[in-house]
């Protein structure tokens, strides 16, 4: 029950970290910046509107945006949430999680094709490249966190007997895994340096220009998907930032949504201090962090932890 | 050089003293005067009672002008003798229906019906409203995508079509398509009151509309023979370079905001809106509407006017400086600048690229200091360090630019002592046959109006350019072997006006 509840404030408060990025990013420059609900009231905008739908469409891309936003709310329900225990657990289920996570860029991948439109074109084949590079740093940190813990869970990682901690014997290796994830969470969720959320310019787009066409309630479903991909993946960090057995009850789950909150602080930080990188040296950064994990796991295999 | 009349930047000229060259000799003459590091400031065909006639006025470190008359068509120089020619010649044949024999590109550059009444070059029906019936350069392959952008852009920006042939994300080739905001400026102010002719000259291109007015005005004073007070003319100066620096200062935030670093994107957009605010505080309109008037300025800048501008200066000074730093010294900032859309020197001499765009190749060209009016004869010039053709070097161009002007306005403001009238727009009786030509750099670069008296004094031909007109073909060779997500950041580098070149 205590775990419904959770999941239920996490999907409800996904739209609320957001509008911390957009307050960190507009103190910075020296702007006010928009409300810190701004993104609830731009779903209620968009759900009260209705969608447009090209002629040239097929039911693909309707599927998109319920397909993508459904997968996001999925991966949610495997993820343990500060305290608490998951919805849904069993042996292997960080596989399905990043799988239905792909599931659900697939459709979004679909619904751009199935526009036609040169731009959403080019912007699928940019995330189907940046994300299948992005997989190959995800799977090699399953498959350190299998060397340290045994588990294919992610109950199991973060609430069993041998948590990954970081106050733990391998404390080290997770600060390496700490940098690459959060490179991964920039990739994933279109975010500085990798992509702009903020641009309105088409060609250079790469998230954005996928769901140009999706409008009103459909474009409401995918905001929805993102917030909640992009809170998964803050809370994979929060679990290695803090320490698992160190805090009891209440006070721990205090601190890990403080821990989620500082993740998103240094977000909207790391898109304050930096440009875009060019589009062609995208791979090295995501390769970068997929490097890290590698030498990590490397050190797991040779015996030195 | 022989066949040419040298004259000067906005000198009455009587049209019998222009030369009248064969239609052979012309075309040779333009020929080896290009050929010979020279450029074009204006080409462009004009009705003379029942013949056509064509007009070039050519640049290399003097003016030159020369006329020939013109049958139906004529061996096109853009194949023979160098790229200058292409957008000039394919504007005489839509104006005028003259067919450049041989072009290799001969497409319309606005789509209107000419002013002659002859049939099309084109074979369009004007009639239908369709954007465009005309072929676009195409590249075939199974690897190769096209990709069309506009008109219409998901930005509050003008209109115009942009048609890449890419592989993958590599730009083989950019064709660019404008006209979408033809008005037939050229044409109406051939018809129109002579007291709108300064109001119409603002509205050619928005932010430019001090440096237009001021060519306008320059042609009236020159063909009425109208003197500019000293003092009026430093305003002219200081509301020239408070336009230069606004448009400089909104570009650069625009180029950090096109790269996603918002802190200067910020900064610049407040800076911007300040130096519109003194526009403002000198003529009542923050775009330098209204302000230039033949025979001098129409507000008067009286000490409280003088006032708020120096002190707003020394104020904003070290702001604009402590920003430039934040945007140049961003390592991650200049790894997306450097490199990017490179123009070599060779290839921007070829296309005759002016202003910022051809100072950031390597060509110092500047009219402020090759052909001065107003004050400039006696400003310094402005050197420029960074001359690699990029995005780097056009966003440091423009940032030397902006502390350049900034030492004019406040050397005009030291120098600017006591009142000067305030003149208002009247009837002027314009000289008969004469020709006026008059350069101003503007804050793109060269801005040029040439106006041509019948022998009545009426404005028979009114031609405008702006450097948009050479520029644009540079945005489109920028764009050679580029990436084509890095398209809004040399577009942004160059921000050329759709308005301007459409008339």
């Amino acid at each position: 029950m205590e775990s419904i509840l959770a999941y239920a404030i996490a999907i409800l408060a996904a739209p609320l970290f957001p509008g911390i990025i957009l307050k960190v990013k507009a103190f910075v420059a020296g702007k006010k910046g928009p409300p810190l609900l701004i993104k609830y009231y731009t779903l209620a905008k968009l759900f009260r509107k209705g969608s447009v739908y090209s002629t040239s469409t097929s039911f693909l891309f309707r599927m998109g945006p319920a397909v993508s936003m459904a997968a996001a709310v999925m991966a949610l329900l495997f993820c343990p949430l500060a305290g608490m225990i998951p919805v849904l657990s069993f042996q292997g289920d960080v596989i399905v999680v990043f799988y239905i996570m792909g599931l659900g860029r697939f459709f979004t991948i679909l619904a751009a094709l199935d526009t036609a439109s040169p731009f959403e074109g080019m912007g699928s084949a940019r995330e189907a490249f940046f994300s299948m590079l992005a997989e190959a740093t995800v799977f090699m940190v399953l498959i350190l966190f299998y060397r340290l813990n045994g588990s294919l869970s992610f109950s199991g990682y973060f609430s069993g007997d041998n948590p990954i901690t970081l106050t733990g014997p391998n404390g080290s290796l997770l600060l390496l895994v700490i940098v690459s994830m959060f490179m991964i969470l920039l990739t994933e969720n279109s975010r500085v340096p990798v992509d702009d959320p903020m641009t309105h310019l088409e060609l250079t787009m790469i998230h954005e220009v996928m769901i140009l066409d999706h409008s009103g309630p459909d474009l409401a479903l995918i905001e929805l998907g993102a917030f909640c991909k992009l809170i998964f993946y803050s809370v994979f960090i929060a679990h290695l930032l803090v320490p698992a057995k160190a805090l009891e009850g209440p006070l721990y789950d205090v601190v890990f949504v403080v821990a989620v909150g500082a993740i998103y602080v240094a977000i909207g930080i790391t898109e304050s201090i930096m440009a875009r990188l060019k589009m062609n040296l995208v791979p090295k950064f995501i390769l970068t962090s997929f490097a890290l994990v590698s030498f990590a796991a490397i050190l797991t295999t040779m015996g030195f932890i | 050089m022989a066949d040419l009349l040298r004259i000067t930047n906005g000198e009455r000229i009587p049209r019998a003293a222009i030369p009248s060259l064969a239609l052979e000799e012309f075309l040779q003459a333009l020929s080896d005067f290009v050929k010979a590091d020279g450029y074009i400031v204006q080409l462009f065909a004009y009705r003379d009672g029942a013949s056509n006639r064509l007009l070039a006025v050519l640049r290399n470190e003097a003016l030159y002008v020369a006329g020939t008359e013109v049958g139906d068509s004529f061996p096109s120089l853009t194949k023979t003798a160098s790229k200058k020619f292409h957008m000039f010649e394919r504007e005489i044949a839509e104006q005028y229906g003259i067919r450049p024999e041989g072009h290799p590109w001969l497409k319309p550059v606005r789509y209107h019906a000419n002013y002659a009444g002859r049939p099309d070059v084109f074979g369009n029906d004007y009639s239908v409203d369709i954007p465009g019936n005309y072929d676009y350069f195409t590249v075939e392959g199974e690897p190769i995508h096209e990709v069309a952008v506009g008109p219409v852009h998901a930005g509050i920006i003008e209109p115009g079509h942009f048609r890449f042939q890419c592989a993958g994300e590599e730009v083989l080739h950019l064709e660019i398509q404008l006209g979408y905001q033809h008005r037939g400026i050229e044409k109406m102010l051939t018809q129109v009151p002579q007291k709108r002719l300064p109001i119409i000259c603002e509205g050619i291109a928005g932010d430019t509309s001090i440096g237009h007015n001021l060519c306008c005005c320059q042609a009236i004073e020159a063909l009425a023979g109208l003197q500019v007070e000293k003092g009026a003319s430093m305003v002219r100066v200081i509301g020239l370079e408070l336009e230069r620096i606004a448009n400089h200062i909104g570009d650069l935030g625009a180029l950090s905001g096109d790269v996603a670093f918002n802190p200067p994107a910020a900064y610049f957009g407040r800076m911007r809106g300040e130096f519109l605010n003194l526009l403002q505080v000198l003529c009542g309109n923050r775009f330098g509407k209204g302000l230039v008037r033949p025979g001098g300025v129409a507000h008067i800048m009286g000490a409280e006017q003088h006032g708020l501008i120096a002190k707003k200066l020394v104020e904003i000074t070290p702001e604009i400086k402590n920003v430039c730093d934040l945007l140049f010294s961003a390592h991650t900032v200049q790894a997306r600048f450097d490199n990017t859309g490179p123009v070599p020197l060779e290839l921007a001499k070829e296309l005759g690229l002016v202003g910022y765009a051809g100072r950031a190749c390597g060509l110092p060209y500047d009219v402020r200091t090759a052909f001065p009016t107003e004050r400039y004869t006696d400003l310094p010039g402005n050197t420029n360090a960074t001359t690699l053709g990029d995005v780097n070097s056009r966003a440091a161009v423009r940032r030397e630019e902006i502390m350049h002007s900034l030492s004019l306005i406040e050397m005009m403001l030291g120098q600017h002592k006591g009142e000067h009238k305030s003149v208002q727009m009247q009837q002027y009786q314009l000289a008969p046959s004469s020709l006026v030509v008059t350069l101003n750099e503007g804050w793109r670069g060269e801005v040029s109006h040439c106006v041509l008296t019948d022998d009545a004094g009426r404005i028979q031909r009114y031609k405008i350019k702006d450097p948009s007109f050479h520029n644009w073909t540079g945005l489109a060779m920028s764009l050679r072997n580029q990436e084509i997500s890095d398209f809004p950041l040399c577009n942004k580098s160059y921000n050329l006006s759709y308005c301007g070149f459409d008339l």
